[in-house]
């Protein structure tokens, strides 16, 4: 008898902070949405989020945040260019290519790169790359668009390889074999049965990673250079979302309109970063039925 | 003609491999080359002096393990009876699902949104003000998702047999939960536990508003004082002051006492983990 009620309250224990992840989740929505309402009394939530001008201390202030989020989305591109060929190459190439011996190693080797802090990345992209790129293209600052990119692709090229590596890792021995018996060679085999199989896997994993770039906050607010204009070039100055609300927030007076509106922003990127992750969500799971698994 | 296609094909992907490793090698070769010659025993462990030019870093040192201990401490226990639910008593079915989905989605929450949420909720509701206990706090809460996972991960590892047979000697569902799951998945919880250690100690964005603090005199009295922390340290070194030729060969030790810290941590639980698994395996 004593022991049943014990395991019950053991039980319940559990239970009870089993929650804790989904009322963090919650906790954080209700707390963006609650600390940004009051902005959105004072300006229409298309002017604010279609608005070409930020200027949020100014007399009167100027609440437009689209050069943060064209900047935001400039750079994720770029960025893109650089992470999604050598993520997905190198995890190929772990898959494919690499023998026993050499997956042993580099396997961890990646895992341990893609846990480096942005804050490295962010001073790597300050103090070396961006007087490299000043000095090359003659540039009036090398804190810019492009720099950002170049430090944010090759930041997430590890996690793209680790989250590809994994998908690729799913698809069946079996499917490879049939393919080796019909003629196919090592080539064939990867382009037409291998990478089709593993393609949502794999999208999976760009798609975490453009929410892992997007997000990202340490490193762009370092390298990007802090002009909150629209984006001509990728040599200009830019400041994406993140690094408005980190560089900002410290400057705001608490319960003021640009206390509210940096709110106001981090609700946007929490809500862009949180479809991201639920598409990501999606294909993988239908990917893994396509492959015959349950979770 | 087919062997072309072949060979140019593997030829690229072996051209992204070294690229890869090149790039990131770099970036390590260029931080550990410039910040060792700065690194001394003395940078190691006395506080800074003149300014933030000369000096040491220590109580930015000292700093990053205060907060990396307290968000432990907040986040294992959490997570580890999060992972247990769902591995030892979970029915399958809705609820487990929205859990598992919330889990997934604050893992990809971007770290500045956790720090506006450690701001208004730790900072100004609960009025811990900007301290090592708001800061810990939402760093735990970043974290909370890897300990989860670590863990379940390493629950499920054990073998089922292990289970039925302690309850086959009638042993109940909480006595073998103690007895012989939790001892068993103890190395692979372990290894979750130091690679988010690796992850909390570079974290910037969570604490900028709600711990960090460029200068302080002394070192941090209770858990209501603010710290410095070496990441942000690194930040304010390159963005703040007036001497940022000086500041910035600071800012290399600090980078290389950061990157060595983590790459050590991040290296021991890969070494924990490869052997518990060909301990399992074999």
């Amino acid at each position: 008898m004593k022991i049943n009620i014990k395991e019950k309250i053991y039980k319940w224990i559990f239970t009870v902070f089993a929650f804790a992840s989904l009322l963090f989740l919650v906790g954080i929505t209700v707390i963006l949405v609650k600390e940004s309402l009051p902005l959105f009394q004072k300006i229409k939530f298309m002017d604010f989020f279609f608005g070409k001008l930020w200027y949020p201390t100014y007399d009167p202030p100027e609440f437009g945040i689209f050069p943060l989020i064209s900047a935001s989305f400039w750079i994720m591109l770029g960025a893109l260019f650089i992470c999604v060929p050598l993520g997905i190459g190198s995890a190929l190439y772990l898959n494919e290519l690499a023998g026993f011996q050499q997956k042993a190693i580099l396997k961890p080797v990646i895992e341990i790169l893609a846990g480096i802090p942005s804050i490295v990345y962010g001073f790597f992209g300050m103090a070396i790359l961006s007087p490299f790129l000043q000095k090359t293209f003659h540039l009036s600052t090398g804190l810019c668009a492009l720099s950002a990119s170049i430090v944010l692709g090759i930041m997430a090229t590890p996690t793209i390889c680790s989250l590809a590596d994994d998908a690729l890792s799913y698809v069946p021995q079996s499917f490879r074999e049939a393919s080796f018996a019909v003629g196919a060679d090592r080539w064939q085999t990867l382009t037409r049965v291998i990478i089709p199989a593993a393609g949502s896997g794999i999208s999976t994993a760009i798609i975490l990673g453009m929410s892992r770039i997007i997000g990202e906050t340490m490193t762009v607010l370092m390298v990007s250079g802090g002009a909150a204009v629209m984006l001509k070039s990728f040599f200009d100055p830019v400041r994406p979302m993140t690094a408005a609300i980190a560089a900002e927030m410290g400057e705001s007076p608490m319960g003021s309109d640009h206390y509210h509106a940096l709110f106001a922003i981090a609700l946007i990127l929490f809500g862009l970063t949180f479809i991201l992750n639920i598409v990501a969500e999606l294909i993988s799971r239908r990917f893994r039925i396509k492959l015959g698994m349950s979770r | 003609m087919n062997k072309t296609a072949q060979n140019l094909g593997f030829g690229f992907l072996y051209l992204t491999m070294f690229v890869t490793i090149g790039f990131l090698a770099l970036i390590i070769f260029f931080i550990l080359a410039r910040g060792s010659q700065v690194l001394s025993w003395q940078f190691l462990t006395a506080a800074p002096r003149s300014g933030m030019t000369a000096g040491g870093v220590a109580p930015a040192i000292i700093g990053t393990l205060y907060l990396t201990a307290g968000a432990i401490i907040f986040a294992l226990p959490l997570g580890l009876c999060c992972a247990i639910y769902l591995c030892e008593y979970s029915p399958k079915g809705f609820i487990v699902n929205i859990i598992r989905i919330s889990i997934h989605n604050l893992a990809g929450v971007p770290s500045v949104v956790f720090g506006l949420f450690g701001l208004a909720i730790f900072v100004n509701y609960f009025k811990f003000g900007v301290s090592i206990l708001s800061g810990s706090l939402t760093l735990g809460i970043l974290v909370l998702p890897m300990i989860i996972s670590a863990s379940q991960e390493a629950l499920t590892a054990l073998p089922q047999s292990l289970r039925e047979a302690s309850l086959a000697l009638g042993a109940t569902k909480w006595q073998t939960i103690k007895k012989i799951v939790l001892p068993g998945a103890l190395p692979g919880i372990l290894t979750g536990v130091i690679l988010s250690v690796g992850r909390i100690a570079g974290e910037t964005a969570p604490i900028l508003f709600t711990a960090a603090s460029f200068y302080l005199k002394g070192y941090p009295k209770s858990v209501f004082s603010e710290v410095m922390v070496l990441p942000y340290h690194i930040y304010a070194l390159m963005t703040e002051g007036t001497h940022p030729e000086k500041q910035t060969a600071i800012a290399y030790g600090c980078s290389v006492i950061l990157l060595i810290l983590i790459l050590l941590v991040s290296f021991i639980a890969i070494l924990i983990r490869q052997k518990q698994r060909g301990y399992q395996n074999g």
